[in-house]
């Protein structure tokens, strides 16, 4: 009963109820019919009937490989226009019967769509799609992302708007980089990267919590601390000193059978700690978030900190602990950058990851599936771009960056549209 | 929550403040009025700013002095010889933020007049993008937008405004109105996209204005790869030169390398000063940004004046571009607005989103830049310079903190302590001759608890109010400033 009172996704409660029924959206129709036009249009014609588009499930590291194969191009792109051809018709049809179109469906559309486009763009070149490579490059171009959606996630439920998540993973990055040279093990990177995103969460929790300065100045200043400081120390003390900033990397860690299925196994299982600790981390987020004391009030601080207050919540104890406790988990994420990846520190290395993990965490609406939906999402169009930027498309490779951005947008605007955040998030509270 | 009085407490630097306010009216006299006075001065903003940059220059100074190599030397025999430590610490420092200063202000040692007041002309040349930007971004802030996207809209305004620069052949002062003109339009245009999908689909402007950065950056490294922006013999991805035509005239002559934009600048600081204080746009534009539902209900378009807000957001960063392209770089490159879009949400946020506080900020923050390179030669790295800036900001925008660091009365205190010094003397006339000082004094003093408890009542009362909004005031650094002292 109470977590359907403080769950945000439910009810607009604020709607007119001048109209019985819901209204008719054909937002997602109209959508979906425009994407396949572009597919018909774009994809289908120019496509000679002779042209073969490559692809392979295979890794190197396979037990037994699986063999590559070419589809024919053309009849390959129809069967998927034919496909999202039906797809429409059948969120239409919903859209007439005042249903909003399903994820599944969505889903499927996209998956058909980006199909299309990746059978038509290396049609008869010689370039080949390594599914698994693909896969797995986009799986970790997405863990920052992911870690510092759940840390937006964890910081703007309990009513803090986090905007330095940017910050976080930049000092995670630089302490986990430091702390592992010095160490001598990447491990400590991974005891230290939390810590660091800590100590920017207790700031901003110092300063949006305990004098009520704006979250939002708190975080954008923030960032430019990290980036100042971290900016600073590599360009003075990490330059004198090199032994401070070495290239570490974290071990690969397969696991045993789930590691030898073909084509995920190698994605999924054949990964390093830190990877594993981001997926125990996602199903711990889901789990608590909605089925723990912990995760109802924090929600509860975050929706209405009067009431909250009222059965004897500590509101701005729960805020501060869990600001930090959300800036210890960008922290972590920030070890990517620099013993994930096997690189040492450099300037401004986290490159803007913050704000698109904020992003994906308002895109999820707020849920961790949703957040870490569109994290490896971001990640799967920014790695495809990279990828077709190696592969001599015909579409230049700095238009072939912007894509991830402009389907951020997309989505933002078209599917996602008027989102609720957390009702009391950004709030000053007393007590 | 059984403990909780019927009144609610208020926050720690408040319960502090109040519980001062309550010793020192309650025991002595009503405090004269020099003290009264002195302590207003000492309670005032200006005052508050100036300890906060004080407070960031030392902040600064750690990090410049742990960073040193000499003192890092000097540390080993700490205990030894101290006085070395000391010494080492206060030259490196000493030497850092006289570097700074000859850099942005007046160098001494230079052999002429001129070059000795060449700094001063840097810093006004460094400002002027971030005055144009920082005014963009403070009226977002006033209308309760949050546009991140600063950088973009300098980078489209900078692509038209190259473009025309060198594309075009017009006569004088028509090209370099023109070419601004262009810039000016590709800001507009970019801050429009996100107005328009705010107004009309609700997307949230932060994630749209970050992944518009993105797309712009992308967008100008695209385009410096086709033949018709790339200048003939270069290498690297670069214009050609915009026409001299195009180009703003040196307003200082040719020994100073300060240009028109920044007297538009100035132009433009009245102008947004005006259009937020004066006009009913701007009227419009605050209510929204205080309460966009008050503002709803009371008839304003929220729609129309979202997508206006943000568009004249980006016409203002397309005149940053113009004061960079037609300015000082006269060419365009992918790294065009360097971070001068970034650094402009600082430089809003310092000046609390009002055109003058910007314009004041615009100049410190380009004062800071331009001064940075000269120390770079002590501190071996500008970045210091961010450290300094993200400091100053910080402090500004929590009073409380910089009041309990300095010791500093709150003015909430002093107004109370005034108020109450005016009853005191009133009653102490009421109560006729009869009254004595002690019963002045009593009285004075429950009338300042009194004034304290109901002051708190109120604030309460605000904030409750406040917090039932989404997002009470998460524009301008001064209103919450305001709010958090009403």
């Amino acid at each position: 009963m109470t977590s359907a009172l403080l769950s945000p996704a439910k009810g607009p409660a604020t709607e007119p109820l001048a109209s019985p029924l819901a209204p008719i959206s054909y937002k997602a129709p109209v959508a979906f019919g425009l994407l396949t036009l572009i597919a018909v249009g774009g994809f289908g014609f120019g496509l000679g009937s002779t042209a073969r588009t490559k692809f392979s499930l295979a890794s190197k590291t396979d037990f037994f490989q699986l063999p590559n194969f070419a589809v024919p191009s053309q009849f390959a792109v129809i069967v998927l226009c034919v496909l999202m051809m039906a797809l429409t018709a059948l969120s239409f049809y919903s859209a007439l019967n005042r249903h909003k179109t399903k994820a599944w469906l969505a889903s499927l559309f996209g998956l058909s769509w980006v199909l299309a486009f990746m059978v038509w763009v290396i049609a008869d070149k010689p370039a080949t799609w390594t599914i698994p490579a693909l896969l797995a490059a986009s799986l970790s171009l997405s863990i920052p992302l992911v870690f510092g959606s759940l840390t937006g996630l964890v910081c703007e439920r309990v009513g803090v708007i986090n905007v330095a998540i940017e910050g976080q993973l930049l000092f995670g990055a630089f302490l986990a980089a430091i702390v592992a040279s010095v160490g001598g093990s990447a491990y400590w990177g991974l005891v230290a990267a939390p810590l660091a995103g800590a100590l920017v969460g207790a700031l901003l929790a110092l300063f949006a919590v305990k004098y009520w300065v704006d979250h939002i100045i708190v975080g954008i200043v923030l960032n430019v601390l990290m980036t100042g400081l971290t900016s600073y120390l590599y360009s003075t003390v990490l330059s004198n000193n090199p032994e401070l900033n070495k290239a570490m990397q974290l071990p690969k860690l397969p696991i045993p059978l789930l590691g030898d299925i073909p084509v995920i196994g190698p994605v999924l299982f054949r990964q390093s700690l830190l990877v594993y600790l981001m997926y125990g981390l996602i199903v711990v987020l889901n789990v608590m978030l909605f089925r723990s004391r912990w995760g109802l009030r924090m929600r509860a601080c975050g929706e209405h900190p009067e009431a909250a207050d009222t059965v004897g919540i500590k509101v701005n104890r729960t805020r501060i602990r869990n600001t930090i406790l959300g800036g210890s988990i960008a922290g972590l994420g920030g070890a990517f950058f620099t013993v994930e990846m096997g690189l040492a520190f450099g300037k401004e290395m986290s490159a803007g990851k913050g704000f698109i993990a904020l992003a994906a965490m308002i895109l999820g609406r707020w849920n961790p599936k949703g957040a870490v939906a569109a994290a490896l999402l971001f990640g799967f169009a920014n790695e495809l771009a990279q990828m077709m930027g190696t592969m001599n498309t015909p579409i230049p490779s700095n238009i072939l960056l912007m894509i991830p951005y402009v389907l951020t947008i997309l989505a933002v605007a078209g599917l996602v549209g008027q989102v609720r955040a957390p009702a009391a998030e950004g709030g000053f509270y007393r007590d | 929550m059984s403990d909780k009085p019927e009144l609610p407490q208020a926050p720690a630097p408040k319960k502090e403040a109040a519980k001062t306010a309550a010793k020192r009216a309650a025991p002595p006299p009503t405090p004269g009025r020099f003290t009264l006075a002195l302590k207003e001065i000492l309670a005032g903003s200006w005052l508050l700013s100036l300890l906060a940059v004080v407070l960031a220059l030392a902040v600064g100074g750690v990090l410049i002095a742990a960073s040193n190599e000499e003192v890092q030397a000097s540390v080993s025999y700490f205990f030894a010889r101290p006085g070395d430590f000391l010494a080492a610490v206060w030259d490196v420092i000493a030497r850092a933020y006289a570097a700074l200063f000859k850099g942005a202000i007046f160098n001494p040692d230079a052999d002429t007049w001129v070059r000795s007041i060449r700094p001063l002309a840097n810093t006004l040349t460094a400002s002027t993008p971030l005055i144009f930007a920082g005014l963009g971004l403070a009226i977002g802030f006033r209308a309760g937008l949050f546009n991140i996207g600063a950088q973009g809209q300098l980078i489209v305004g900078a692509i038209l405004g190259a473009w025309v620069g060198f594309a075009w052949h017009l006569p004088p002062v028509l090209h370099m109105v023109v070419a601004l003109l262009g810039a000016v339009l590709g800001g507009a245009i970019w801050g429009f996209i996100p107005g328009l999908l705010k107004a009309k689909t609700g997307a949230n402007e932060v994630i749209v204005t970050i992944m518009l950065n993105w797309i712009a950056l992308y967008g100008v490294s695209y385009l410096l790869t086709l033949d018709a922006f790339h200048r003939p013999g270069l290498n690297n991805p670069q214009t050609p030169q915009i026409d001299d035509n195009a180009a703003f005239p040196l307003i200082f002559g040719a020994s100073f390398n300060t240009h028109l934009g920044f007297v538009l600048a100035l132009a433009a600081t009245a102008a947004v000063w005006w259009l937020l204080e004066r006009s009913t746009m701007g009227f419009r534009l605050r209510a929204l940004g205080l309460n966009p539902n008050a503002a709803r209900t009371a008839g304003i378009n929220t729609q129309r004046n979202y997508i206006w807000a943000l568009t004249i957001s980006g016409a203002l960063a397309g005149l940053a571009a113009a004061a960079q392209i037609q300015g000082t770089e006269r060419s365009l490159t992918s790294n065009v607005a360097g971070s001068y879009g970034f650094d402009a949400i600082t430089v809003a946020l310092l000046g609390r989103s009002r055109p003058v506080g910007t314009l004041a900020a615009g100049l410190l923050f380009g004062a800071l830049k331009a001064g940075s390179y000269q120390m770079q030669a002590v501190t071996h790295s500008v970045d210091v310079v961010l450290v300094l800036q993200s400091v100053i900001v910080l402090l500004i925008a929590a009073p409380p903190l910089v009041r309990a660091i300095f010791r500093t009365p709150d003015p909430e205190a002093v107004r109370r302590q005034k108020v109450a010094a005016a009853k005191a003397a009133e009653a102490a006339k009421t109560l006729g001759t009869a009254g004595t000082a002690e019963t002045a004094e009593t009285a004075g003093a429950q009338v300042a608890a009194d004034g304290g408890q109901t002051t708190q009542a109120k604030l309460a009362t605000n904030l409750r109010a406040g917090q039932a909004e989404s997002r009470p005031d998460r524009g301008p650094v001064g209103d919450s400033d305001e709010g958090g002292q009403s």
